[in-house]
Protein backbone atom coordinates (compact mmCIF):
# COMPACT_ATOMS: atom_id res chain seq x y z
CA UNK A 1 0.00 0.00 0.00
CA UNK A 2 2.82 2.42 1.10
CA UNK A 3 5.90 1.83 -0.46
CA UNK A 4 8.99 3.46 0.14
CA UNK A 5 12.55 2.97 -2.16
CA UNK A 6 15.59 4.36 -1.50
CA UNK A 7 14.27 7.92 -0.08
CA UNK A 8 17.35 10.60 0.56
CA UNK A 9 16.49 13.91 1.40
CA UNK A 10 18.87 16.64 1.82
CA UNK A 11 18.77 19.79 3.31
CA UNK A 12 22.02 21.67 1.88
CA UNK A 13 24.77 19.45 3.27
CA UNK A 14 22.81 17.55 5.69
CA UNK A 15 21.33 14.16 4.73
CA UNK A 16 17.98 14.54 6.79
CA UNK A 17 16.77 11.08 5.52
CA UNK A 18 19.10 8.28 4.14
CA UNK A 19 18.55 5.70 1.73
CA UNK A 20 15.21 4.56 3.33
CA UNK A 21 13.46 1.86 2.57
CA UNK A 22 10.52 -0.08 3.70
CA UNK A 23 6.77 -1.03 2.73
CA UNK A 24 3.13 -0.76 3.92
CA UNK A 25 1.22 -3.27 3.64
CA UNK A 26 -2.98 -2.75 3.20
CA UNK A 27 -4.31 -2.61 6.63
CA UNK A 28 -1.65 -2.64 8.63
CA UNK A 29 -0.04 -0.10 11.39
CA UNK A 30 3.37 0.95 10.78
CA UNK A 31 5.39 2.36 13.63
CA UNK A 32 8.00 4.76 12.80
CA UNK A 33 10.58 4.95 15.65
CA UNK A 34 13.43 7.38 16.12
CA UNK A 35 14.95 9.98 18.33
CA UNK A 36 13.78 13.84 17.83
CA UNK A 37 15.57 14.73 14.72
CA UNK A 38 15.96 11.38 12.93
CA UNK A 39 14.04 11.70 10.08
CA UNK A 40 10.15 10.93 10.28
CA UNK A 41 8.83 13.72 9.71
CA UNK A 42 11.05 14.50 6.58
CA UNK A 43 10.11 11.12 5.76
CA UNK A 44 6.30 11.28 5.90
CA UNK A 45 6.45 14.90 4.42
CA UNK A 46 7.66 13.51 1.86
CA UNK A 47 5.41 10.29 1.29
CA UNK A 48 2.50 13.21 1.58
CA UNK A 49 3.83 14.93 -1.66
CA UNK A 50 4.58 17.91 1.03
CA UNK A 51 7.97 18.16 -0.16
CA UNK A 52 9.95 16.24 -3.17
CA UNK A 53 12.48 13.73 -2.26
CA UNK A 54 16.12 14.40 -3.46
CA UNK A 55 16.34 10.49 -4.57
CA UNK A 56 14.67 7.76 -4.29
CA UNK A 57 10.63 7.21 -4.74
CA UNK A 58 7.51 6.81 -2.83
CA UNK A 59 4.18 5.56 -3.58
CA UNK A 60 0.95 5.51 -2.01
CA UNK A 61 -1.65 2.69 -3.28
CA UNK A 62 0.54 2.51 -6.57
CA UNK A 63 0.21 6.13 -6.86
CA UNK A 64 4.08 8.06 -7.08
CA UNK A 65 3.44 10.65 -5.09
CA UNK A 66 6.03 12.53 -7.26
CA UNK A 67 4.51 11.61 -10.71
CA UNK A 68 1.21 11.64 -9.69
CA UNK A 69 0.56 13.95 -7.11
CA UNK A 70 -2.97 14.66 -7.04
CA UNK A 71 -3.96 10.56 -7.50
CA UNK A 72 -2.05 9.69 -4.96
CA UNK A 73 -2.98 12.66 -2.28
CA UNK A 74 -6.47 11.46 -2.62
CA UNK A 75 -5.72 8.64 -1.34
CA UNK A 76 -3.33 10.17 1.84
CA UNK A 77 -4.71 11.47 4.89
CA UNK A 78 -2.01 13.60 7.06
CA UNK A 79 -2.02 14.55 9.95
CA UNK A 80 1.31 16.71 11.10
CA UNK A 81 2.64 17.37 14.14
CA UNK A 82 0.86 20.11 14.39
CA UNK A 83 -2.93 20.14 13.74
CA UNK A 84 -3.43 22.18 10.55
CA UNK A 85 -6.56 24.75 11.90
CA UNK A 86 -7.40 28.32 10.96
CA UNK A 87 -7.82 29.43 14.01
CA UNK A 88 -10.45 31.88 13.33
CA UNK A 89 -12.88 28.85 11.71
CA UNK A 90 -15.31 27.12 13.93
CA UNK A 91 -14.76 23.34 13.81
CA UNK A 92 -17.75 22.80 11.03
CA UNK A 93 -16.48 25.38 9.03
CA UNK A 94 -13.14 23.94 8.42
CA UNK A 95 -14.17 20.22 8.13
CA UNK A 96 -16.78 21.49 5.47
CA UNK A 97 -13.94 23.33 3.73
CA UNK A 98 -11.27 20.41 4.22
CA UNK A 99 -13.78 18.32 2.01
CA UNK A 100 -13.80 21.07 -0.46
CA UNK A 101 -10.44 20.59 -1.06
CA UNK A 102 -10.27 16.67 -0.73
CA UNK A 103 -12.33 16.79 -3.13
CA UNK A 104 -15.57 15.66 -1.94
CA UNK A 105 -18.87 16.78 -3.91
CA UNK A 106 -21.34 14.83 -2.44
CA UNK A 107 -22.77 15.23 1.07
CA UNK A 108 -20.48 17.17 2.69
CA UNK A 109 -22.37 17.59 5.45
CA UNK A 110 -22.80 14.09 5.62
CA UNK A 111 -19.32 13.07 5.44
CA UNK A 112 -18.54 16.03 7.78
CA UNK A 113 -20.94 14.69 10.88
CA UNK A 114 -19.73 11.04 9.86
CA UNK A 115 -15.96 12.34 11.00
CA UNK A 116 -16.96 14.27 13.91
CA UNK A 117 -18.61 11.39 14.87
CA UNK A 118 -15.68 9.01 14.69
CA UNK A 119 -13.33 11.62 16.48
CA UNK A 120 -15.54 12.76 19.41
CA UNK A 121 -15.54 16.01 18.15
CA UNK A 122 -19.31 16.58 17.32
CA UNK A 123 -20.28 18.57 20.50
CA UNK A 124 -17.04 20.66 19.17
CA UNK A 125 -18.66 22.05 15.73
CA UNK A 126 -19.11 25.92 16.56
CA UNK A 127 -16.28 26.10 18.65
CA UNK A 128 -13.17 28.00 17.19
CA UNK A 129 -10.17 25.85 16.43
CA UNK A 130 -8.08 28.20 18.21
CA UNK A 131 -9.91 28.29 21.23
CA UNK A 132 -10.36 24.10 21.57
CA UNK A 133 -7.48 22.07 24.18
CA UNK A 134 -4.72 20.37 22.77
CA UNK A 135 -6.88 17.12 22.67
CA UNK A 136 -9.56 18.41 20.66
CA UNK A 137 -7.01 20.01 18.14
CA UNK A 138 -5.07 17.08 17.46
CA UNK A 139 -8.52 15.13 17.51
CA UNK A 140 -9.86 17.89 14.87
CA UNK A 141 -6.41 17.20 12.92
CA UNK A 142 -7.37 13.47 12.97
CA UNK A 143 -11.14 14.17 11.95
CA UNK A 144 -9.22 16.20 8.79
CA UNK A 145 -7.05 13.74 7.76
CA UNK A 146 -9.94 11.39 8.16
CA UNK A 147 -12.80 13.03 6.43
CA UNK A 148 -12.11 11.72 2.63
CA UNK A 149 -12.02 8.54 3.67
CA UNK A 150 -8.17 7.76 2.32
CA UNK A 151 -6.28 4.50 2.19
CA UNK A 152 -3.69 5.45 3.63
CA UNK A 153 -3.21 7.39 6.54
CA UNK A 154 0.20 9.25 8.06
CA UNK A 155 0.07 10.40 11.05
CA UNK A 156 2.99 12.75 13.01
CA UNK A 157 3.01 12.11 16.57
CA UNK A 158 -0.79 11.95 17.12
CA UNK A 159 -0.61 11.80 20.65
CA UNK A 160 1.74 14.55 21.42
CA UNK A 161 0.92 16.54 24.06
CA UNK A 162 -2.48 14.68 25.12
CA UNK A 163 -3.15 13.57 28.86
CA UNK A 164 -3.02 10.22 29.39
CA UNK A 165 -6.84 9.21 28.77
CA UNK A 166 -6.55 10.99 25.90
CA UNK A 167 -3.38 9.09 24.28
CA UNK A 168 -5.57 5.70 25.34
CA UNK A 169 -8.58 7.20 23.77
CA UNK A 170 -6.33 7.93 20.17
CA UNK A 171 -4.65 4.34 20.36
CA UNK A 172 -8.13 2.67 20.44
CA UNK A 173 -9.45 4.77 17.38
CA UNK A 174 -6.38 4.52 15.79
CA UNK A 175 -6.82 0.59 16.30
CA UNK A 176 -9.65 0.69 14.98
CA UNK A 177 -9.04 2.46 11.85
CA UNK A 178 -6.54 0.08 11.17
CA UNK A 179 -8.12 -2.58 8.47
CA UNK A 180 -9.85 -0.56 6.82
CA UNK A 181 -6.69 1.68 6.50
CA UNK A 182 -3.20 1.97 6.20
CA UNK A 183 -1.43 3.76 8.96
CA UNK A 184 2.10 4.70 9.30
CA UNK A 185 2.14 6.45 12.82
CA UNK A 186 5.32 8.15 13.96
CA UNK A 187 6.22 8.48 17.70
CA UNK A 188 9.27 8.67 20.13
CA UNK A 189 7.72 6.73 22.95
CA UNK A 190 7.77 3.32 23.22
CA UNK A 191 5.08 1.77 24.77
CA UNK A 192 3.08 3.37 21.86
CA UNK A 193 4.84 1.34 19.23
CA UNK A 194 4.21 -2.04 21.11
CA UNK A 195 0.74 -1.07 22.00
CA UNK A 196 -0.47 0.11 18.58
CA UNK A 197 1.99 -0.90 15.59
CA UNK A 198 2.20 -4.42 13.98
CA UNK A 199 5.35 -3.45 12.69
CA UNK A 200 7.94 -1.09 13.69
CA UNK A 201 10.78 0.88 11.06
CA UNK A 202 13.49 2.18 13.83
CA UNK A 203 15.25 5.30 12.56
CA UNK A 204 18.01 7.08 13.74
CA UNK A 205 20.39 9.75 12.07
CA UNK A 206 17.98 9.45 8.73
CA UNK A 207 18.96 5.61 8.21
CA UNK A 208 16.69 2.91 9.04
CA UNK A 209 18.37 0.51 11.70
CA UNK A 210 15.61 -2.03 12.00
CA UNK A 211 12.42 -3.20 10.64
CA UNK A 212 10.52 -5.68 12.62
CA UNK A 213 7.40 -6.69 14.67
CA UNK A 214 8.17 -5.46 18.18
CA UNK A 215 7.77 -8.87 20.13
CA UNK A 216 10.84 -10.64 16.88
CA UNK A 217 12.63 -6.93 17.98
CA UNK A 218 13.16 -7.61 21.62
CA UNK A 219 13.69 -11.27 21.26
CA UNK A 220 16.40 -10.99 18.60
CA UNK A 221 18.37 -8.65 20.12
CA UNK A 222 17.82 -10.21 23.63
CA UNK A 223 21.14 -12.27 22.99
CA UNK A 224 22.88 -13.10 25.51
CA UNK A 225 20.25 -14.05 28.32
CA UNK A 226 20.16 -12.88 31.96
CA UNK A 227 18.39 -13.69 34.76
CA UNK A 228 16.92 -11.65 38.00
CA UNK A 229 18.04 -13.26 41.36
CA UNK A 230 16.75 -12.08 44.82
CA UNK A 231 18.17 -13.96 47.97
CA UNK A 232 18.85 -12.75 51.13
CA UNK A 233 22.43 -13.37 52.79
CA UNK A 234 25.41 -11.34 52.85
CA UNK A 235 25.86 -9.52 49.13
CA UNK A 236 29.78 -10.14 48.52
CA UNK A 237 29.34 -13.79 49.39
CA UNK A 238 26.19 -14.53 47.37
CA UNK A 239 28.00 -12.15 44.47
CA UNK A 240 31.00 -14.26 44.46
CA UNK A 241 29.26 -17.45 44.72
CA UNK A 242 27.05 -16.65 41.44
CA UNK A 243 30.34 -16.15 39.76
CA UNK A 244 31.57 -19.19 40.11
CA UNK A 245 28.52 -20.86 38.52
CA UNK A 246 29.35 -22.19 34.89
CA UNK A 247 28.03 -20.43 32.69
CA UNK A 248 27.44 -17.32 34.10
CA UNK A 249 29.64 -13.88 32.59
CA UNK A 250 28.70 -11.36 34.94
CA UNK A 251 27.27 -10.84 37.99
CA UNK A 252 25.83 -7.25 39.10
CA UNK A 253 23.79 -6.59 42.01
CA UNK A 254 21.25 -3.69 41.32
CA UNK A 255 19.76 -3.54 44.64
CA UNK A 256 19.95 -4.26 48.27
CA UNK A 257 18.14 -3.20 51.15
CA UNK A 258 19.00 -4.88 54.38
CA UNK A 259 20.05 -8.15 53.30
CA UNK A 260 17.77 -8.66 50.69
CA UNK A 261 19.46 -8.36 47.20
CA UNK A 262 18.41 -8.32 43.71
CA UNK A 263 21.45 -9.53 41.67
CA UNK A 264 21.25 -9.82 37.76
CA UNK A 265 22.93 -12.97 37.00
CA UNK A 266 24.18 -12.50 32.89
CA UNK A 267 25.06 -15.90 30.78
CA UNK A 268 26.07 -17.26 27.29
CA UNK A 269 23.17 -17.92 25.48
CA UNK A 270 22.06 -21.36 24.73
CA UNK A 271 23.65 -22.37 28.90
CA UNK A 272 20.24 -22.63 30.61
CA UNK A 273 21.91 -21.74 34.73
CA UNK A 274 18.61 -21.41 36.48
CA UNK A 275 18.59 -24.56 38.15
CA UNK A 276 22.34 -24.48 39.02
CA UNK A 277 21.84 -20.36 40.14
CA UNK A 278 19.50 -22.25 42.59
CA UNK A 279 20.88 -24.55 43.54
CA UNK A 280 23.98 -22.53 44.95
CA UNK A 281 22.33 -20.10 46.72
CA UNK A 282 20.02 -22.55 48.78
CA UNK A 283 23.73 -24.49 49.48
CA UNK A 284 24.90 -21.34 50.55
CA UNK A 285 21.76 -21.28 53.18
CA UNK A 286 20.72 -17.55 51.90
CA UNK A 287 17.04 -17.78 51.39
CA UNK A 288 15.82 -17.41 47.44
CA UNK A 289 13.07 -15.25 47.45
CA UNK A 290 12.88 -14.98 43.58
CA UNK A 291 14.05 -15.88 40.64
CA UNK A 292 13.02 -15.02 36.99
CA UNK A 293 14.02 -14.34 32.84
CA UNK A 294 14.94 -11.00 32.57
CA UNK A 295 13.29 -9.37 29.21
CA UNK A 296 14.50 -6.67 27.20
CA UNK A 297 11.54 -4.07 26.92
CA UNK A 298 11.35 -2.50 23.54
CA UNK A 299 13.05 0.31 25.38
CA UNK A 300 16.41 -1.59 25.98
CA UNK A 301 16.30 -2.91 22.59
CA UNK A 302 15.81 1.11 21.26
CA UNK A 303 18.53 2.08 23.19
CA UNK A 304 20.72 -0.84 22.33
CA UNK A 305 20.31 -0.09 18.56
CA UNK A 306 21.05 3.47 18.95
CA UNK A 307 24.19 3.00 20.97
CA UNK A 308 25.60 0.31 18.79
CA UNK A 309 24.76 2.85 15.88
CA UNK A 310 26.43 5.48 17.65
CA UNK A 311 29.60 3.39 18.56
CA UNK A 312 30.28 2.31 14.73
CA UNK A 313 30.08 6.37 13.95
CA UNK A 314 31.68 7.40 17.36
CA UNK A 315 30.18 10.25 17.75
CA UNK A 316 30.19 13.00 20.69
CA UNK A 317 28.62 13.00 23.65
CA UNK A 318 25.71 15.10 23.37
CA UNK A 319 23.70 12.95 20.85
CA UNK A 320 24.06 9.89 22.54
CA UNK A 321 22.50 12.34 25.30
CA UNK A 322 19.60 13.13 22.85
CA UNK A 323 18.94 9.27 21.95
CA UNK A 324 18.40 8.85 25.18
CA UNK A 325 16.11 11.92 25.81
CA UNK A 326 14.39 10.73 22.92
CA UNK A 327 13.76 7.09 24.61
CA UNK A 328 12.43 8.24 27.78
CA UNK A 329 10.69 11.28 26.61
CA UNK B 1 -12.64 25.55 -10.39
CA UNK B 2 -14.69 24.34 -7.38
CA UNK B 3 -10.72 23.99 -5.21
CA UNK B 4 -9.81 27.34 -6.37
CA UNK B 5 -13.33 28.52 -5.30
CA UNK B 6 -13.38 26.87 -2.20
CA UNK B 7 -9.91 28.38 -1.77
CA UNK B 8 -10.93 31.93 -2.33
CA UNK B 9 -14.11 31.49 -0.13
CA UNK B 10 -11.79 30.23 2.81
CA UNK B 11 -9.38 33.86 2.22
CA UNK B 12 -12.57 36.31 1.82
CA UNK B 13 -14.19 34.49 5.28
CA UNK B 14 -10.95 34.90 6.83
CA UNK B 15 -10.50 38.79 5.98
CA UNK B 16 -14.02 39.21 7.93
CA UNK B 17 -13.97 36.44 10.77
CA UNK B 18 -11.20 38.56 12.15
CA UNK B 19 -11.62 42.30 12.92
CA UNK B 20 -9.19 42.65 9.66
CA UNK B 21 -11.68 42.94 6.79
CA UNK B 22 -14.05 45.83 8.20
CA UNK B 23 -10.67 47.85 9.42
CA UNK B 24 -9.49 47.62 6.14
CA UNK B 25 -13.04 48.51 4.72
CA UNK B 26 -13.53 51.20 7.32
CA UNK B 27 -10.44 52.82 6.63
CA UNK B 28 -10.58 52.53 2.91
CA UNK B 29 -14.53 53.96 2.75
CA UNK B 30 -12.76 57.13 5.23
CA UNK B 31 -9.84 58.04 3.13
CA UNK B 32 -11.97 57.63 -0.20
CA UNK B 33 -14.97 59.95 1.34
CA UNK B 34 -11.90 62.26 1.53
CA UNK B 35 -10.74 62.40 -1.31
CA UNK B 36 -14.29 62.58 -2.90
CA UNK B 37 -15.32 65.59 -1.12
CA UNK B 38 -12.49 67.80 -1.63
CA UNK B 39 -12.93 67.73 -5.32
CA UNK B 40 -16.66 68.08 -4.96
CA UNK B 41 -16.23 71.00 -2.62
CA UNK B 42 -14.38 72.57 -5.42
CA UNK B 43 -16.84 71.78 -7.76
CA UNK B 44 -19.44 73.17 -5.90
CA UNK B 45 -17.43 76.62 -5.21
CA UNK B 46 -16.91 76.90 -8.89
CA UNK B 47 -20.56 76.04 -9.94
CA UNK B 48 -21.29 79.09 -7.70
CA UNK B 49 -19.20 81.20 -9.97
CA UNK B 50 -20.71 79.61 -13.15
CA UNK B 51 -24.23 80.38 -12.03
CA UNK B 52 -23.72 83.89 -13.23
CA UNK B 53 -22.59 82.55 -16.57
CA UNK B 54 -25.14 80.35 -18.16
CA UNK B 55 -22.83 79.75 -21.31
CA UNK B 56 -20.45 77.15 -19.83
CA UNK B 57 -21.10 74.42 -17.95
CA UNK B 58 -18.92 71.86 -15.68
CA UNK B 59 -17.95 68.37 -16.21
CA UNK B 60 -18.65 66.22 -12.99
CA UNK B 61 -16.46 63.43 -14.39
CA UNK B 62 -13.79 65.10 -15.21
CA UNK B 63 -13.69 67.50 -11.83
CA UNK B 64 -14.66 65.01 -9.79
CA UNK B 65 -14.92 61.53 -10.77
CA UNK B 66 -11.12 61.35 -12.14
CA UNK B 67 -9.34 63.11 -9.73
CA UNK B 68 -10.94 60.69 -7.23
CA UNK B 69 -10.39 57.93 -8.74
CA UNK B 70 -6.70 58.59 -9.50
CA UNK B 71 -5.87 59.36 -5.54
CA UNK B 72 -8.19 55.76 -4.68
CA UNK B 73 -4.44 54.57 -5.98
CA UNK B 74 -2.92 56.02 -3.57
CA UNK B 75 -5.28 54.14 -0.70
CA UNK B 76 -4.19 51.04 -2.35
CA UNK B 77 -0.32 51.78 -2.20
CA UNK B 78 -0.69 52.20 1.75
CA UNK B 79 -3.85 49.36 2.16
CA UNK B 80 -2.76 46.41 0.05
CA UNK B 81 0.33 45.45 1.87
CA UNK B 82 -1.79 44.66 4.94
CA UNK B 83 -4.22 42.49 2.51
CA UNK B 84 -1.79 40.21 1.06
CA UNK B 85 0.91 39.87 3.62
CA UNK B 86 -0.88 37.54 5.71
CA UNK B 87 -1.95 35.46 2.98
CA UNK B 88 1.12 32.80 3.05
CA UNK B 89 2.83 33.89 5.94
CA UNK B 90 0.06 32.93 7.91
CA UNK B 91 -0.18 30.16 6.17
CA UNK B 92 3.12 29.21 6.82
CA UNK B 93 3.04 30.16 10.31
CA UNK B 94 0.61 28.02 11.67
CA UNK B 95 1.37 25.15 9.85
CA UNK B 96 -1.84 24.92 7.58
CA UNK B 97 0.38 25.09 3.99
CA UNK B 98 0.93 21.60 4.95
CA UNK B 99 -2.85 21.02 4.72
CA UNK B 100 -3.03 22.45 1.63
CA UNK B 101 0.34 21.68 0.05
CA UNK B 102 -0.64 17.68 1.02
CA UNK B 103 -4.26 17.99 -0.95
CA UNK B 104 -5.13 16.93 -3.99
CA UNK B 105 -5.04 20.74 -5.19
CA UNK B 106 -2.12 22.24 -7.23
CA UNK B 107 -0.21 24.83 -6.49
CA UNK B 108 -1.92 27.23 -9.29
CA UNK B 109 -5.33 26.53 -7.92
CA UNK B 110 -4.19 27.68 -4.43
CA UNK B 111 -2.62 30.72 -5.42
CA UNK B 112 -5.58 31.57 -7.90
CA UNK B 113 -7.90 30.74 -5.06
CA UNK B 114 -5.94 33.51 -2.58
CA UNK B 115 -6.03 35.87 -5.33
CA UNK B 116 -9.31 35.67 -6.20
CA UNK B 117 -10.02 36.07 -2.26
CA UNK B 118 -7.97 38.86 -1.97
CA UNK B 119 -9.65 40.48 -5.09
CA UNK B 120 -12.99 40.08 -3.89
CA UNK B 121 -11.95 41.99 -0.50
CA UNK B 122 -10.93 44.61 -2.85
CA UNK B 123 -14.15 44.29 -4.88
CA UNK B 124 -16.18 45.17 -1.53
CA UNK B 125 -14.71 47.95 -0.74
CA UNK B 126 -14.92 49.43 -4.21
CA UNK B 127 -18.61 48.46 -3.80
CA UNK B 128 -18.77 50.79 -1.08
CA UNK B 129 -18.11 53.77 -3.01
CA UNK B 130 -20.51 53.47 -5.28
CA UNK B 131 -22.89 55.03 -2.39
CA UNK B 132 -20.69 58.30 -3.56
CA UNK B 133 -21.50 58.25 -7.01
CA UNK B 134 -24.98 57.26 -6.25
CA UNK B 135 -25.21 60.72 -4.69
CA UNK B 136 -23.52 62.22 -7.89
CA UNK B 137 -26.05 60.62 -10.00
CA UNK B 138 -29.26 62.20 -7.70
CA UNK B 139 -28.03 65.57 -7.64
CA UNK B 140 -26.28 65.77 -11.08
CA UNK B 141 -26.48 64.19 -14.42
CA UNK B 142 -22.64 62.36 -14.71
CA UNK B 143 -21.46 59.97 -17.92
CA UNK B 144 -21.38 56.68 -16.93
CA UNK B 145 -19.16 54.92 -19.33
CA UNK B 146 -15.83 56.69 -18.33
CA UNK B 147 -16.83 56.04 -14.50
CA UNK B 148 -16.91 51.79 -15.72
CA UNK B 149 -13.82 52.19 -17.32
CA UNK B 150 -12.59 53.81 -14.16
CA UNK B 151 -13.97 51.27 -12.09
CA UNK B 152 -12.24 48.30 -14.43
CA UNK B 153 -8.48 50.00 -14.33
CA UNK B 154 -8.80 50.66 -10.39
CA UNK B 155 -9.66 46.81 -10.71
CA UNK B 156 -6.90 45.91 -13.09
CA UNK B 157 -4.56 48.00 -11.07
CA UNK B 158 -4.97 46.87 -7.58
CA UNK B 159 -4.97 43.44 -9.24
CA UNK B 160 -1.40 43.87 -10.29
CA UNK B 161 -0.72 45.16 -6.43
CA UNK B 162 -2.35 42.42 -5.50
CA UNK B 163 0.06 39.97 -7.29
CA UNK B 164 2.81 41.37 -6.52
CA UNK B 165 1.85 41.17 -2.62
CA UNK B 166 0.99 37.60 -2.65
CA UNK B 167 4.26 36.81 -4.03
CA UNK B 168 6.51 38.55 -1.72
CA UNK B 169 4.24 36.79 1.08
CA UNK B 170 4.97 33.59 -0.15
CA UNK B 171 8.62 34.70 0.40
CA UNK B 172 8.26 34.85 4.11
CA UNK B 173 7.28 33.14 7.15
CA UNK B 174 7.07 36.52 8.68
CA UNK B 175 4.44 39.29 8.13
CA UNK B 176 5.69 42.69 9.31
CA UNK B 177 8.72 41.64 6.85
CA UNK B 178 6.27 40.40 4.40
CA UNK B 179 3.95 44.16 4.66
CA UNK B 180 7.47 46.07 4.94
CA UNK B 181 8.84 44.48 1.78
CA UNK B 182 5.46 45.11 0.25
CA UNK B 183 5.13 48.41 0.31
CA UNK B 184 8.64 49.11 -0.99
CA UNK B 185 8.17 47.31 -4.02
CA UNK B 186 4.67 49.28 -4.29
CA UNK B 187 6.57 52.42 -4.12
CA UNK B 188 9.04 51.49 -6.43
CA UNK B 189 6.57 50.89 -8.86
CA UNK B 190 4.96 53.68 -7.91
CA UNK B 191 7.71 56.13 -8.80
CA UNK B 192 10.03 54.36 -11.14
CA UNK B 193 9.59 56.71 -14.32
CA UNK B 194 10.64 59.73 -11.87
CA UNK B 195 14.11 59.40 -12.68
CA UNK B 196 13.27 59.15 -16.57
CA UNK B 197 14.19 62.59 -17.67
CA UNK B 198 18.04 61.65 -16.85
CA UNK B 199 18.23 58.14 -18.05
CA UNK B 200 17.68 59.19 -21.86
CA UNK B 201 14.80 58.99 -23.84
CA UNK B 202 14.83 55.05 -24.72
CA UNK B 203 14.69 54.27 -20.78
CA UNK B 204 12.55 57.31 -20.14
CA UNK B 205 10.00 55.05 -22.75
CA UNK B 206 10.64 51.86 -20.99
CA UNK B 207 10.31 53.19 -17.31
CA UNK B 208 7.08 55.60 -18.13
CA UNK B 209 5.84 52.02 -19.51
CA UNK B 210 6.61 50.26 -16.08
CA UNK B 211 4.82 52.47 -14.18
CA UNK B 212 1.73 51.09 -12.63
CA UNK B 213 0.35 54.42 -12.48
CA UNK B 214 0.52 55.74 -15.83
CA UNK B 215 -1.33 53.23 -17.41
CA UNK B 216 -4.35 54.35 -15.62
CA UNK B 217 -4.71 57.56 -16.79
CA UNK B 218 -6.83 56.47 -19.58
CA UNK B 219 -9.14 54.29 -17.64
CA UNK B 220 -9.94 57.34 -15.89
CA UNK B 221 -10.42 59.83 -18.57
CA UNK B 222 -12.62 56.65 -19.84
CA UNK B 223 -10.29 55.19 -22.66
CA UNK B 224 -9.87 51.44 -22.89
CA UNK B 225 -7.06 51.15 -24.92
CA UNK B 226 -6.23 47.43 -24.91
CA UNK B 227 -2.09 47.97 -24.55
CA UNK B 228 -2.87 48.84 -21.18
CA UNK B 229 -5.16 46.31 -20.32
CA UNK B 230 -2.83 43.84 -21.83
CA UNK B 231 0.00 45.47 -19.61
CA UNK B 232 -1.94 44.85 -16.28
CA UNK B 233 -3.10 41.39 -17.23
CA UNK B 234 0.81 40.53 -18.30
CA UNK B 235 1.51 42.11 -14.81
CA UNK B 236 -0.79 40.09 -12.70
CA UNK B 237 -0.23 36.48 -14.70
CA UNK B 238 3.46 37.82 -14.27
CA UNK B 239 3.14 38.08 -10.28
CA UNK B 240 1.37 34.84 -9.69
CA UNK B 241 3.86 33.29 -12.04
CA UNK B 242 6.38 34.05 -9.35
CA UNK B 243 4.12 33.00 -6.52
CA UNK B 244 4.16 29.46 -8.31
CA UNK B 245 7.61 29.44 -9.04
CA UNK B 246 8.71 30.62 -4.77
CA UNK B 247 5.98 28.00 -3.22
CA UNK B 248 7.34 25.54 -5.52
CA UNK B 249 11.15 26.33 -5.11
CA UNK B 250 10.24 26.39 -1.25
CA UNK B 251 8.94 22.35 -2.01
CA UNK B 252 12.09 21.53 -2.89
CA UNK B 253 14.15 23.40 -0.15
CA UNK B 254 11.82 21.75 2.69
Amino acid sequence: MIEVQHLSKRYGPVKAVDDVSFRAEAGEILGFLGPNGAGKTTTMRIITGYMPATEGKASVAGFDVFDHPLEAKKRTGYLPETPPLYPDMTVREYLNFVAKIKGIRADIRGQVDAVMKKTWVSDMGHRHCGKLSKGYKQRVGLAQALIHNPDVLVLDEPTAGLDPKQIIETRQLIRALAGSHTIILSTHILPEVSQTCQRVVIINKGKVVAIDTPEALTDQLRGAQSLIVQAQGPAEDIQRALQNVTGVTRVAVSETRDLTGTYQVDSDSGVDIRREVAATVVRGGWGLLELRPSRLSLEDVFLKLMTEENTEAAPPASETTESTEGANA
Amino acid sequence: MRNVLAIAQRELNAYFASPIGYVMIGFFALLFGWFFYVPLAFFEQQSMGMGMNPNQTLNINQMIIGPTLMNTTVIMLFLFPLITMRTYAEEKRQGTIELLLTSPITDIQIILGKFLGAIALYACMLALTLIHLGILFIYGNPEWKPIVTGYLGLLLMGGCFLSVGLFISSLTKNQIVAAMATFAVFLMLWVINWIGQFVGPTMQTVLAYLSLTDHFDDFAKGVIDTKHVIYYLSFIAFGLFLTVKSVDSERWRG
